[in-house]
């Protein structure tokens, strides 16, 4: 039997209302299908499973505010039979987690065993970051756990909180965190954290734009595109030639990721979410667009999931919609890097020996010095730079 | 159709793009993109619900003549009635 946990969408979440169940007992369910909706600072996120089974019971009831990393409801896994030990129907409410139970919301931390020596400020960075202190190895005094231990260990898994609460008295119900104070405390711990170094530059979207109003003429209105498929493209495709701008900083070393996705800054009335547009450099501009439009709107209206908050492996901040030339953001951790796209302007450039006006957008870049170097840096903005030249090939 | 109804489904597709926003706030002379803080997606997506409920088809280089909501009733006017004066520059769906 394995638990489905309180998953936690960004470090920052410490708990989440659920809103509605999207499954029964007894239903089937499949790694990736959304079972429940959680309501968080970030707005009503529809919660996929990671594992497959069937659904065994459900612990919470809707309206329900639930910790991070606290079971919301049992599965039986895929194939698994019910051991002689355990009674052969699903035992009571939450239970006080069965030597056997495995966190079904993400690959197990192995967690066992409880009550690790760990500080209290570790203890309370665990009930904040939703990391269970049993699957963090300590690295202070006797093999306690510091709470610089805890924060490698929920930087190590960015995609969903795994095991049972922390041993310590549960959190006062904590009102929903407000998204300024879930920014501030991303911002600040990357401030914190990363030392960021800054890099710019200018690139010339002469023969994008024209490509694009071309390509724009031979499509209907709804499926036209705008310039910003082209520059996540060439971004996505950039971030796959040079590896160490793309993945995740955590327990003191950088992971790579395979896949580039990309996470894209939208706001919001309050703030602001990044949710990831996943595979980027696989897709056609066209299915770029729709996935961003869908992105947007279902930022904006509800109906993100929570893959999509948890797995952005670079992000892309845009405000040239709202005037501004250039923007140097703060990297989201424990990514390592983020590109900044400012307003595509007319600018007098020099071209083939010739001053002549031409579209321009300014491309920023944050990166993360433990990862990378301004030299790297800079070709990976280079690499931008040249895809945009060749807009047909994106 | 009449201004007013152009001026109507004008309004509606703004408020499809910007919920929040209040149709009896808006002003018809103020830029559109200004007074409702859209981005080019809330543009589109405006062009789009146009094209869907006028069955007008805005080409891309016409998105500066949809400024305000008062050049947008200016301009769809002018496109839904190809007779008028200049009618010879706005053909019909499909023609783009």
């Amino acid at each position: 039997m394995a638990e489905f946990l309180m998953p936690s969408l960004g470090a920052d979440m410490e708990a989440g209302t659920l809103v509605a169940w999207m499954v029964k007992p007894g239903q089937q369910v499949k790694r990736g299908d959304v079972v429940c909706v959680v309501e968080t600072q970030k707005g009503a996120i529809e919660v996929e499973i990671f594992e497959s089974g069937t659904i065994a019971e459900l612990l919470v009831q809707p309206g329900t505010e639930v910790p991070v990393g606290k079971p919301l409801a049992l599965l039986q896994r895929e194939g698994e039979v019910l051991e002689a030990a355990a009674p052969a129907s699903p035992p009571g409410p939450a239970p006080k987690a069965p030597p056997k139970v495995a966190p079904a919301v993400l690959p197990p931390l192995a967690a066992q065993g409880r009550g690790p020596r760990a500080s209290p400020a570790a203890r309370n960075a665990a009930r904040e970051l939703g990391v269970d202190l049993a699957a963090v190895t300590g690295t202070g005094l006797s093999g306690a756990i510091t709470r610089e231990d805890v924060e490698r260990a929920a930087a190590a898994r960015p995609a969903a909180a795994t095991g049972p609460p922390p041993p310590v008295a549960p959190a006062a119900p904590a009102r929903a965190i407000g998204m300024r104070q879930a920014i501030a405390a991303a911002m600040s711990r990357s401030k914190r954290e990363i030392p960021h170094y800054y890099l710019h530059t200018q690139t010339d979207l002469g023969r994008a734009m024209e490509w694009l109003r071309a390509e724009n003429q031979r499509r209907s209105v709804a499926d036209r595109l705008l310039p910003v498929a082209l520059l996540l493209k060439a971004v996505a495709l950039a971030a796959r030639r040079l590896p160490e701008m793309n993945g995740f900083f955590v327990d003191g070393a950088f992971r790579p990721s395979a896949e580039v996705h990309l996470g894209v800054a939208i706001s919001l009335k309050d703030g602001l979410v990044a949710p990831a547009l996943h595979s980027v450099p696989d897709k056609p501009l066209g299915d770029l667009m729709r996935e961003l439009s869908d992105l947007i709107q279902r930022t904006r209206r509800g109906g993100l999931r929570s893959s999509e908050l948890a797995d952005s492996t670079l992000t892309v901040t845009s405000l040239g919609d709202n005037g501004v030339d250039s923007v140097f953001g703060i990297i989201f951790p424990p990514q390592v890097a983020l590109v900044g796209l400012g307003r595509i302007v007319e600018r007098p450039c020099v071209h083939d020996g010739n001053v002549v006006v031409r579209p321009t957008v300014d491309l920023s870049l944050s990166a993360d010095h433990r990862v990378s170097d301004g030299l790297r840096g800079s070709l990976f903005l280079a690499a931008i730079d040249r895809l945009l030249q060749q807009p047909e090939a994106l | 159709m009449t201004r007013d109804q152009i001026k109507e489904a004008v309004v509606k597709a703004l408020l499809g793009v910007a919920p929040e926003a209040q149709a009896s706030a808006l002003r018809p002379d103020q830029d559109l993109r200004e007074q409702l803080e859209i981005d080019s997606f809330d543009f589109l997506n405006f062009v789009i619900a146009l094209d869907k409920s006028l069955s007008v088809a805005i080409p891309e280089a016409d998105y500066q003549r949809l400024a305000t909501i008062d050049a947008c009733v200016d301009y769809l006017a002018a496109r839904m009635q190809p007779k008028a004066q200049d009618g010879a520059q706005f053909p019909e769906k499909g023609a783009f």
